[in-house]
């Protein structure tokens, strides 16, 4: 890999994107230097590094441009370290499978948690919480053949989709709770909720997951940003 | 004729989504079967089965397995087809560019769009605005290069030059130019038709998608 000063990260320190890419440079034992991002106040680096979309994360390598959106920048470090901890597995129906689920994941089942905090009518939350049920049917589906009984999609060990998901497990649990909710229900989608107890207490993980009060400040400029529907 | 069993592609004419994959199979030389779905009123019971999460084309069956979601097909053809026309370049960066602008252009071009001939007022007129915004971007990423990774036509080429099949469309209901909003991104359509007979052969007329947007709107319900 070389110099570890080669690769920095902007980020924020709430933002499950960021831990996503945090989670699977930790996996690589990829040294790099963290620059913590205000979103309130976007520093130069940050609004020259990702001009088009002006967000979070955004991988610094060396002195090549930037890389931005945390499924291409996981996809880089799997290319430029194929040897140590691969993310992606190997066959290519497997890659595409892998890549369907990533998609799925991020555009459909993610926003719905963005919905649900936006959406203050009763109505209109129930609407989200069962679209909610039967995104986490899917997955629970998708999770069953992936993992083939062992503890996370990618087998005995960590794999893509772990890294794409399991980001989201704190964010989630935040939201639950503000929302009488509970996405990883043991009953409803018992192997998905051992799954997100699982990949929680990975270390790769664990050391970038954002505490209570950094979650509940980032919800507070939210609130403010990007507030709830009228 | 084993070969060609192995191959089909459930597809529907208009959609630059489907179009990306012909594209891309025809740049491989790659025999296959193809479908036409009738995709707006009678979705096959193939289509649902094969893609039960989105039921939405273009689906890929390779030997029976499904592969689903345009970029990721075509990605997937590039990589099982390595041998021929690659697609997308092999050095990582490079690679990570090309797919952050296909994510771009999966993420804006076609919801945006979509809004130029379904919706009106204000919200017609921001989308308007965004959607020339996503070209003026374009048309500076490509700058003065024949393609977008430069001299070799690729991964961003294929997902974009689908959408010239609805300039038409998008001019007619969006009233704007592309000639002067954009004349280099219509210079590299026009290279991409000349050059690509994988681009000829595929894309349909302009005026043909016109109309095919009148009976969208139609079937809609929007007035003109």
């Amino acid at each position: 890999m070389g110099n570890e000063s080669e690769i920095r990260l902007l980020g924020t320190a709430a933002s499950p994107f960021v831990n996503r890419v945090q989670f699977a440079l930790n996996l690589k034992s990829i040294k790099y230097e963290y620059i913590e991002e205000y979103l309130a106040r976007k520093s130069e680096l940050l609004l020259t590094s990702n001009p088009v979309h002006k967000k979070v994360p955004v991988l610094l390598h060396a002195n090549k441009p930037p890389i931005c959106e945390s499924q291409i920048i996981i996809e880089y470090l799997d290319e430029i370290q194929p040897d140590l901890f691969q993310l992606l597995p190997s066959a290519s129906l497997d890659r595409a499978n892998c890549r369907f689920w990533a998609a799925y994941i991020d555009n459909k089942f993610f926003p719905l948690y963005e919905e649900l905090r936006r959406t203050t009518k009763k109505a209109g939350q129930e609407a989200i919480k069962e679209q909610m049920i039967e995104a986490t049917k899917l997955l629970e589906e998708a999770f069953v053949k992936s993992s083939n009984g062992k503890a996370y999609f990618g087998g005995d060990q960590v794999g893509y989709l772990d890294v794409v998901l399991g980001c989201f497990v704190r964010w989630i649990k935040h939201v639950d709770e503000l929302n009488d909710f509970n996405t990883f229900d043991e009953v409803r989608v018992p192997e998905l909720a051992k799954w997100a107890k699982n990949v929680s207490s990975h270390e790769a993980l664990k050391s970038v997951t954002p505490g209570v009060e950094t979650l509940v400040s980032f919800f507070g400029l939210l609130h403010i940003y990007k507030p709830p529907y009228q | 004729m084993a070969e060609q069993q192995q191959l089909v592609l459930l597809d529907f004419w208009a959609s630059m989504f489907c179009m990306r994959v012909r594209i891309a199979l025809a740049e491989k030389g790659i025999p296959y079967e193809f479908t036409e779905e009738d995709f707006l009123n009678n979705k096959s019971q193939l289509l649902l089965d094969m893609n039960p999460v989105h039921k939405k084309i273009p689906v890929l069956i390779h030997n029976g397995k499904p592969i689903c979601e345009s970029s990721i097909i075509v990605q997937y053809i590039d990589e099982v087809w390595n041998h021929k026309a690659p697609l997308l370049p092999s050095d990582p960066y490079a690679k990570a560019h090309a797919r952050f602008w296909a994510d771009f252009i999966d993420k804006k071009l076609y919801q945006i769009g979509r809004n130029l001939y379904t919706t009106k007022g204000e919200e017609h007129e921001a989308s308007r605005t965004e959607f020339l915004e996503c070209f003026k971007l374009l048309e500076a990423e490509l700058g003065d290069k024949s393609y977008f990774a430069g001299e070799t036509f690729g991964y961003v080429d294929v997902s974009l030059i689908p959408f010239y099949s609805w300039f038409q469309a998008y001019e007619t209901y969006g009233n704007f130019n592309f000639e002067h909003e954009c004349p280099k991104l219509v210079a590299w359509a026009k290279r991409c038709i000349k050059n690509k007979e994988s681009v000829s052969k595929t894309l349909p007329e302009l005026p043909k998608v016109y109309d095919f947007v009148q009976h969208l709107r139609k079937q809609y319900g929007i007035n003109d």
